[in-house]
C-alpha cells in the first residue's frame, strides 16, 4: 500500500512540479501583455470590454480605487446571481421547472459564488436551472477566480515596483485573467473532462430501469414508515462539463451535482480524477513563478512554493495514512479493513477506512483529493468528509483554518501567503537587527495594521461564527452527531466558509436561514475582510522605496527562510485553533483509540 | 564578555539602589491610566481584578472554583503586572541615575551680562535661568559657562569633563568650528565673551536629561508596528478563551459530564497565551537601548534615530581623525639646502623633547630611529620649555650653552616665516618649495628653525589608525559600506583609501558634494550615517539619517544630527549601530521567544481544563503534571516568572555579532525559538513538582 501511496503522490507532485514553470510564465506574460501573438488576438476583445465598460485600460488606478472597482463589481454580481435564481422559474433553460430559489439560499448562494467560496447548501439537480448554473455560477466561477488573479497581481506589482502611486487596472487584470488564462484553460480542460466520460448536454432528467429492483422505506401521509419497490432511476443530466473544468481551474469547488467529484458525471474515472487534482494546484502553483518572475528573483516564488509544497506533502501523508490504517472501533466489531491481495498479486481490496469513498478512488486518491481540495480553497470533493477517520478529517479541517495558503485558492492562496512571509519576516528581521523588509520594502506601522487585520479576520468569524452556532437552537438542531463530531461539523462548516473554501464536512443541515445566513456573512467578511487589506499593503509596498541587499539583509529565498514561513503559518494556525480542534477531532481520535 | 565580567554586570544591575524605588515605582504604575498604555499589560491587569473579585465573591460562598485556587492565580496574575512594572522601573531608574549625575552639573550660576560685544563694556550680574537667547557673557578662567552659547571674542581652555567625562580640556574660540560652548562647563584659563544661543530649558543639558529620563521618549515606529502585531495576537488569544466556554458549553450538554472550565481557568490561560513577555519588556528594552547609549557616550535626541542605526547601509566618514589618527606624524626630515639630515633630525628632536603632542613625540621617535639621537633631559641641558600658544603657533626649547643663547622653534611655515624674517633672517625659496612639495603630497609640512636660520621642514604624514581595516572589514559583514570623505585630492585620497580598506572614497569634498553624495544613496533606497563636527557639515547632517555630531563641534553641527557623540570620536558610529541593532533585536527574539512559548502553555492548560468533560484528553498531559488546578497554576506561575528572569537579557540586549543575516537568524532562531519551545515545558514541570510537594493538589 505504501507504494501506492508513493507511486500517486509523487506522480502528482512531479506532474505539478513540471507545470508550474510553464503555467508561471504563461500568467506573467500574458497578465503584463508581453505575449505578442495573444496582444494580437485578444486586442480587439480587449478592446470591445473596455469601450463598453468606459475604462481607459492605460489609466493605472491608486490602491483605494483598485479597491473600489472590485468591491462594486463583486456587489453587482451578487445582486445579479441573487436575482437569476429567485426568477429562474420564469426564465429558459429549466426544461424540470425548477421553483425560484428560497431567500435566504439564494443569498447565500449568490454570495458564495462570488466569493470563490462554492459552498452550497442546496443540491444543484433538484434546485438549479441550467441557465442558473451556467450564467450564474459558471460565469461567477470564472469571475471570482479572475478577482482573485487580479489582487494577486496587485499586490505583487505593490512589491515589484517601487515609489509608484499606482498598482494596475482592475478591469484590465480581470479581462485578460478571464481571456486568457481561465478561459483557454478551462475550454481545454472541459474537453479533456468530456474525453473521460463527464457529460455536458440540455437535455431532460432520464428515467432509467436499474438492474434490479432496489427497496427503500419512506413514510407516508400518516408518518409511518413503509417499505416501497422501484425498478427506475432518475439521472440528472446538464451541461456539465463546462462547469466542472471551471469549477476546478479556478479553485471554485461548486458541484453541478450535489455528490460534487463523487458523481460520475462529475469525475468519472481515476484519471479525470487525477486531472482534477492538479487543475485545482495549476494556477496557484504557477502563481507562484509569476511572481518569482516578477519581482524579479524567481528564487522567491520557488521558496514561496517549497513552503506550500513541503506542508501538502506533509499533510497528506497525515491523511492518507489516517485513512489506510482505518478505524479501530470498526476493527473490533469485525470489520475488515485490511488490504487483500490476489494471488496474482493485483489488489483486491485498498482497505482502511472506505466508509463515504468511492470504490473506483480508494484510499489514496480519496484522501489526497481531500488534502488538495482544502490545501487549495477549491471545496470539491470525491469523498464525504464526515465519514474521514478524525485525524483524517482534521488534516482537511485544518488546511481550510491555516487561512488557505497551501497553494490556496486562486491569486488568494499567493496574496494570503504573502502577508504570512510578511509576518515571518517582520519577526525575523527584528532578530537580526534591522527594521524587517520583504523583498527590499520596509515594513511599517500602516503595514502591521493591515496584515494584524488579515490575521484577525478569519479567527473571528471562524471561532465567533462556531460560538453562535453552538450556543442557539436554530444550530444546534442540525447537528446529525451528537458530541465530539458534531462540534466538528460546525467548526467545520465556519471555517469552511470563512476561508472561502466551500467544502462540508456534512452531516449538518445548513440550507436553513440561520446557517444560510450566518455563513453567508461569513464568506463575504472572509473574502472581502482580506482583500482590502492586502490591497492597501499592495498600495503601502508600491509607494514606498526599494531598499537595495546587502549582506546585511536577511535572504528570503532559502531554506531558513522557507522554514521560517511555514512556522509563521503552522503556529498562527495552532495556536489560534489548537483548543477548538481540540474539542472536536482530538477528542474523537483519543475516544476512537480508547485512551 | 567574560564570565566574572557578566556577573559583575549582573550585579550592578540589581544593585540595590536602583531596585528599591524600582519596587515602590512597580506598585505606583498598577494606576490604571498607566497601564492603559500597554495594551496587552492592561488585559492581564483587567484579569486580575477580575479574578480578584471572584476571590471576594468564592469568600462569601459563591464558589466559581475552589477559593485557594483563585486565591493563588489571582495574586500571580498580579505578579505578572507587577514584574512587567518592575521591569520598566529598573530600565528607568538605571536612566535616572545616568540624569541626576548630568543635572548635578546644572547648577545656577551667576553669568557676567555685557552690555555690548567688547570685553571692556558694562558687567551686570546675572542668574543664569534668567538668560535669554542673544545675551553677551563674560566668561573668565574659573567660571563656569552659565548657558550654550557661541563665543564671539578671545579664546580659552575650558573644562567639559562634566559632560564628556573626558578630563583634558579643549580649546575654545571665536569663529571656526571651535567656537561652541556648553552650559555646566568651565573656564581654565584666559577668557571669552561668548552669545547665548538658547533660551532657559532649552540648553542641550535639558534635552539630554529630558531624553534620558525618557519623559520626552515616544515610541518608536518600529516599536509601534510591534506592539499591533502584539494586540493583534492579543485579540486572537482573547477570541479563542472566550469561545472556548460555549464550546465546552456544548461539549458538556452533548457529553452530558462534566463542567466547563470556570472564568478563573480562562482567564488563566488567556494571560499565558497573550505576548506577556515581550508586552512586559517591550518599554524597557526602549528605555535600556537609550541608556545604552548614554554608556556609550552618546546622546540620541530621538529613539527614531537608534532605530535607525541598525539599518545603515552606507557610513560616511570623515577621513581626519576617524580613519587616519587626527595627529599626523613624523615621516621624513627634508634639510634645507646646506643642512645635513642628521642637524635636522638632532634641533627637531631638542625642539620636541619636552612636547607631549603626539606630533612632538613622533618627531622625537622618528630621530630616534633614523638617527638614533638618544632622548636627552631638558634640565641638564640647562634648557627651557616653550610652550605652544594660541597667538605664536609655535614651541620649542630655549638653551643656554654658556654664554650661547639658542632659541630652537618649530612650527607652521606661514609662522615661522614671520618669526625668521621679524629676526631679521631669510625664508628662502628653497624652503618654499619644499614646504609646498609636502603640502601636495597630503601631509602637513613642519619647518624647524634654530634662531634665524631655518633648518628644514619635517613631513607629518597621515597615519591610518591601527585595527580601523578590521573595523571596516566587520562593518562590511554586517551589510555596511563606508565611504572616505576628504579633502585632499584624489590622489592622496585613494592612497588613504586603499590602506584603511574603505569601500569607496569622496575626494576634494566640499558641502554641496557631501549633501549629493547623501542624497544619491538615499534615492538608492539606502540609509546613511555620517558623523561631522563643522558648521561646513550641517547640511550633510541634517540630511543623513543617522547623524552624529561631535560634541566638540559647532552649535550647528549639533543641532543639525541627532545624536551627539560626547567622546568626539568618529568610529563611536559603529558602536551606534550595534546598539540600534541589538534594540530590535532583543524585541525580536523576546517576542520569538514568547510566541512559542504558548505551545507548552496549550499542553498544560488545554487537560486540564476540560479534565471533567473530557478525561480522555489527559492523553495531551504528556509534562504529567500532578493535578489540574496545579498544572494551569504552573502555567501561570512560570508566565509571570519569565519576565524577572528576562529583565536582564532586556536590559543588557541580545548580544550582536557580524556573522551575515542568514547565520546571526538561524543562531536566534535556534536560542529563543527553539528555547522558547523547550524551556517553558521544564519551567512548568518543575513548578508543578514543586507545588505538588508542598501539598497543592
Amino acid at each position: 500500500m505504501f507504494s501506492n501511496t508513493l507511486v500517486q503522490v509523487g506522480l502528482f507532485l512531479t506532474v505539478l512540479l513540471l507545470v508550474t514553470k510553464p503555467m508561471g510564465l504563461w500568467i506573467a506574460n500574458v497578465m503584463n501583455g508581453n505575449c505578442k501573438i495573444i496582444n494580437r488576438l485578444g486586442a480587439p476583445f480587449e478592446r470591445l470590454i473596455y469601450r463598453t465598460l468606459g475604462t481607459n485600460p492605460d489609466t493605472e488606478m491608486g490602491w483605494k480605487q483598485y479597491a473600489i472597482a472590485l468591491l462594486l463589481f463583486n456587489l453587482v454580481g451578487v445582486a445579479f446571481v441573487y436575482v437569476l435564481q429567485r426568477w429562474q422559474v420564469w426564465l429558459p433553460l429549466n426544461p424540470q421547472h425548477f421553483s425560484a430559489v428560497s431567500v435566504d439560499s439564494s443569498f447565500n448562494t449568490a454570495i458564495s459564488f462570488v466569493t470563490n467560496t462554492n459552498w452550497q447548501g442546496y443540491s444543484g439537480e433538484v434546485t438549479m436551472s441550467y441557465l442558473t448554473q451556467m450564467l450564474g455560477l459558471t460565469v461567477q466561477n470564472f469571475l471570482s477566480a479572475a478577482t482573485g488573479i487580479a489582487v494577486v497581481f496587485a499586490l505583487i506589482r505593490g512589491f515589484a515596483r517601487h515609489t509608484s502611486k499606482t498598482i494596475g487596472n482592475f478591469w484590465v487584470d480581470m479581462t485578460r485573467s478571464t481571456l486568457y488564462i481561465l478561459l483557454p484553460l478551462s475550454f481545454l480542460f472541459a474537453i479533456a473532462l468530456m474525453g473521460q466520460g463527464v457529460i455536458q448536454n440540455f437535455d431532460v432528467y432520464k428515467e432509467v430501469s436499474t438492474l434490479q429492483p432496489t427497496t427503500y422505506s419512506t413514510a407516508n401521509e400518516a408518518g409511518q414508515l413503509i417499505n416501497q419497490t422501484t425498478n427506475t432511476q432518475t439521472l440528472a443530466m446538464g451541461p456539465v462539463a463546462s462547469q466542472e473544468a471551471i469549477k476546478m481551474i479556478g479553485t471554485n469547488g461548486g458541484g453541478f451535482f450535489n455528490t460534487n467529484s463523487a458523481h460520475p458525471f462529475e469525475n468519472p474515472t481515476p484519471l479525470s480524477n487525477f486531472l482534477q487534482m492538479l487543475a485545482i494546484f495549476l494556477i496557484p502553483a504557477g502563481l507562484c513563478f509569476a511572481f518569482g518572475m516578477m519581482v524579479g528573483d524567481r528564487r522567491q516564488g520557488w521558496a514561496i512554493f517549497s513552503a506550500m509544497a513541503i506542508v501538502f506533502v506533509v499533510m497528506a501523508a497525515v491523511a492518507i495514512s489516517a485513512e489506510q490504517a482505518g478505524n479501530s472501533i470498526l476493527t473490533a466489531s469485525g470489520a475488515d479493513q485490511t488490504v487483500s491481495v490476489s494471488q496474482s498479486g493485483m489488489a483486491l481490496q485498498s482497505g482502511g477506512n472506505m466508509e463515504g469513498k468511492e470504490t473506483r478512488f480508494g484510499i489514496v486518491s480519496s484522501a489526497l483529493f481531500a488534502t488538495v481540495t482544502t490545501a487549495a480553497s477549491c471545496g470539491a470533493v470525491n469523498t464525504m468528509h464526515d465519514s474521514l477517520t478524525p485525524i483524517g478529517g482534521l488534516v482537511p479541517m485544518w488546511l481550510i483554518q491555516l487561512g488557505e495558503v497551501i497553494f490556496g485558492g486562486v491569486g488568494s492562496g499567493l496574496y494570503t501567503m504573502l502577508i504570512y512571509a510578511v509576518l515571518a519576516v517582520f519577526i525575523a528581521g527584528l532578530m537580526i537587527g534591522r527594521t524587517p523588509e520583504y523583498l527590499g520594502k520596509k515594513i511599517e506601522i500602516f503595514d502591521m495594521k493591515m496584515t494584524a487585520i488579515i490575521i484577525l479576520v478569519t479567527p473571528l468569524l471562524v471561532l465567533i461564527g462556531t460560538a453562535i452556532a453552538v450556543s442557539v437552537t436554530s444550530g444546534t438542531v442540525g447537528v446529525a452527531n451528537p458530541g465530539a463530531h458534531g462540534f466538528s461539523e460546525i467548526l467545520y462548516a465556519l471555517s469552511s466558509a470563512a476561508n472561502n473554501n466551500g467544502s462540508a464536512f456534512a452531516g449538518l443541515s445548513a440550507n436553513t436561514p440561520f446557517y444560510n445566513t450566518l455563513l453567508a456573512f461569513a464568506m463575504f467578511f472572509g473574502r472581502f475582510g482580506i482583500i482590502l487589506p492586502v490591497l492597501a499593503i499592495a498600495g503601502s509596498m508600491a509607494a514606498k522605496k526599494r531598499i537595495p541587499v546587502s549582506l546585511g539583509t536577511m535572504p528570503t529565498h532559502g531554506a531558513l527562510f522557507v522554514t521560517l514561513l511555514i512556522g509563521a503559518v503552522i503556529l498562527v494556525g495552532a495556536l489560534t485553533f489548537i483548543p477548538a480542534l481540540a474539542l472536536g477531532p482530538v477528542i474523537e481520535h483519543l475516544l476512537m483509540v480508547g485512551v | 564578555m567574560s564570565s566574572s565580567a557578566s556577573s559583575s554586570a549582573m550585579k550592578s544591575m540589581f544593585d540595590p539602589k536602583l531596585v528599591k524605588p524600582a519596587i515602590a515605582e512597580s506598585f505606583k504604575k498598577l494606576a490604571p491610566q498607566i497601564q492603559w498604555r500597554n495594551p496587552v499589560m492592561f488585559v492581564v491587569y483587567l484579569g486580575s481584578i477580575l479574578t480578584t473579585m471572584f476571590l471576594i465573591k468564592s469568600l462569601f460562598g459563591k464558589d466559581e472554583a475552589a477559593s485557594g485556587f483563585i486565591a493563588l492565580v489571582s495574586i500571580w496574575l498580579w505578579f505578572t503586572v507587577l514584574f512587567a512594572n518592575f521591569a520598566e522601573a529598573m530600565a528607568e531608574g538605571r536612566s535616572k541615575a545616568q540624569a541626576a549625575s548630568l543635572r548635578s552639573a546644572k547648577k545656577n550660576v551667576v553669568a557676567k551680562k555685557l552690555a555690548n560685544e567688547s570685553r571692556e563694556s558694562a558687567v551686570t550680574l546675572t542668574d543664569s535661568n534668567s538668560l535669554r537667547r542673544g545675551d553677551l557673557l563674560l566668561v573668565e578662567a574659573g567660571d563656569m559657562i552659565p548657558a550654550d552659547g557661541e563665543v564671539v571674542d578671545g579664546i580659552a581652555s575650558v573644562n567639559e569633563a562634566a559632560i564628556t567625562g573626558e578630563s583634558a580640556p579643549v580649546i575654545r574660540e571665536s569663529g571656526g568650528d571651535f567656537s561652541a560652548v556648553t552650559g555646566g562647563t568651565q573656564v581654565l584659563s584666559d577668557w571669552i565673551v561668548m552669545r547665548v544661543s538658547v533660551n532657559p530649558g532649552e540648553a542641550f543639558l535639558d534635552r539630554m536629561i529630558a531624553m534620558v529620563e525618557g519623559a520626552k521618549r515616544q515610541k518608536t515606529p518600529n516599536e509601534i508596528a510591534l506592539t499591533i502585531l502584539l494586540v493583534a495576537l492579543t485579540i486572537v488569544f482573547l477570541l479563542v478563551t472566550v469561545t472556548l466556554l460555549p464550546f465546552s458549553m456544548f461539549g458538556v450538554s452533548a457529553v452530558g459530564a462534566g463542567s466547563p472550565p470556570s472564568v478563573t481557568v480562562l482567564i488563566s490561560l488567556l494571560v499565558c497565551l497573550i505576548p506577556t513577555t515581550i508586552a512586559g519588556l517591550l518599554s524597557a528594552i526602549g528605555v535600556a537601548g537609550m541608556s545604552r547609549m548614554m554608556q556609550a557616550n552618546v546622546i540620541a535626541t530621538s529613539g527614531r534615530a537608534v532605530e535607525a542605526a541598525g539599518d545603515v547601509n552606507v557610513l560616511l566618514l570623515d577621513k581626519t581623525g576617524t580613519i587616519t589618527l587626527g595627529n599626523r606624524q613624523a615621516s621624513t626630515f627634508i634639510p634645507a639646502n646646506g643642512v645635513t639630515e642628521h642637524a635636522l633630525a638632532d634641533a627637531a628632536q631638542l625642539a620636541s623633547l619636552n612636547d607631549e603632542t603626539p606630533e612632538g613625540r613622533s618627531v622625537v621617535v622618528l630621530a630616534k630611529n633614523r638617527f638614533n639621537i638618544r632622548e636627552r633631559e631638558i634640565a641638564t641641558l640647562g634648557a627651557t620649555f616653550i610652550p605652544f600658544t594660541a597667538q605664536t603657533r609655535m614651541s620649542g626649547v630655549h638653551l643656554k650653552d654658556g654664554d650661547r643663547q639658542r632659541e630652537i622653534l618649530k612650527g607652521a611655515a606661514s609662522a615661522i616665516k614671520q618669526h625668521v624674517e621679524n629676526l631679521g633672517g631669510v625664508f628662502t625659496a628653497d624652503i618654499n618649495q619644499k614646504v609646498d612639495d609636502v603640502a601636495r603630497r597630503g601631509s602637513t609640512p613642519l619647518v624647524v628653525a634654530d634662531g634665524k636660520v631655518v633648518l628644514g621642514v619635517v613631513e607629518l604624514k597621515d597615519i591610518v589608525k591601527g585595527g580601523i581595516k578590521e573595523r571596516f572589514s566587520e562593518l562590511r559583514r554586517m551589510g555596511i559600506t563606508t565611504i572616505m570623505i576628504t579633502g585632499d585630492n584624489r590622489l592622496t585620497a585613494a592612497a588613504i583609501a586603499a590602506e584603511a580598506g574603505v569601500d569607496d572614497f569622496l575626494a576634494e569634498a566640499t558641502p554641496e558634494a557631501k549633501l549629493k553624495l547623501i542624497r544619491d544613496y538615499q534615492a538608492e533606497g539606502k540609509l546613511v550615517a555620517m558623523t561631522g563636527d563643522g558648521t561646513n557639515d550641517a547640511p550633510a547632517l541634517a540630511q543623513a539619517d543617522v547623524a552624529v555630531a561631535m560634541n566638540t563641534g559647532t552649535q550647528a553641527a549639533k543641532e543639525a544630527g541627532n545624536m551627539v557623540d560626547l567622546d568626539s570620536n568618529p568610529t563611536k558610529l559603529i558602536e551606534i549601530v550595534e546598539i540600534g541593532k541589538q534594540m530590535l533585536m532583543t524585541r525580536g527574539s523576546l517576542t520569538t521567544f514568547s510566541i512559542a512559548n504558548d505551545v507548552a502553555k496549550y499542553f498544560a492548560i488545554i487537560p486540564a481544563a476540560f479534565a471533567s468533560t473530557f478525561p480522555a484528553l489527559n492523553a495531551l498531559n504528556i509534562m504529567h503534571l500532578g493535578s489540574p488546578n496545579s498544572a494551569i497554576l504552573s502555567a501561570v506561575i512560570f508566565n509571570a516568572l519569565i519576565i524577572i528572569v528576562l529583565i536582564p537579557l532586556a536590559l543588557k540586549g541580545v548580544a550582536y555579532k557580524a556573522i551575515g543575516a542568514q547565520q546571526l537568524l538561524r543562531r536566534n532562531l535556534l536560542i529563543y525559538g527553539l528555547g522558547g519551545l523547550v524551556v517553558p515545558f521544564i519551567g512548568i514541570k518543575i513548578i508543578d513538582v514543586a507545588l505538588t510537594s508542598v501539598g497543592f493538589a
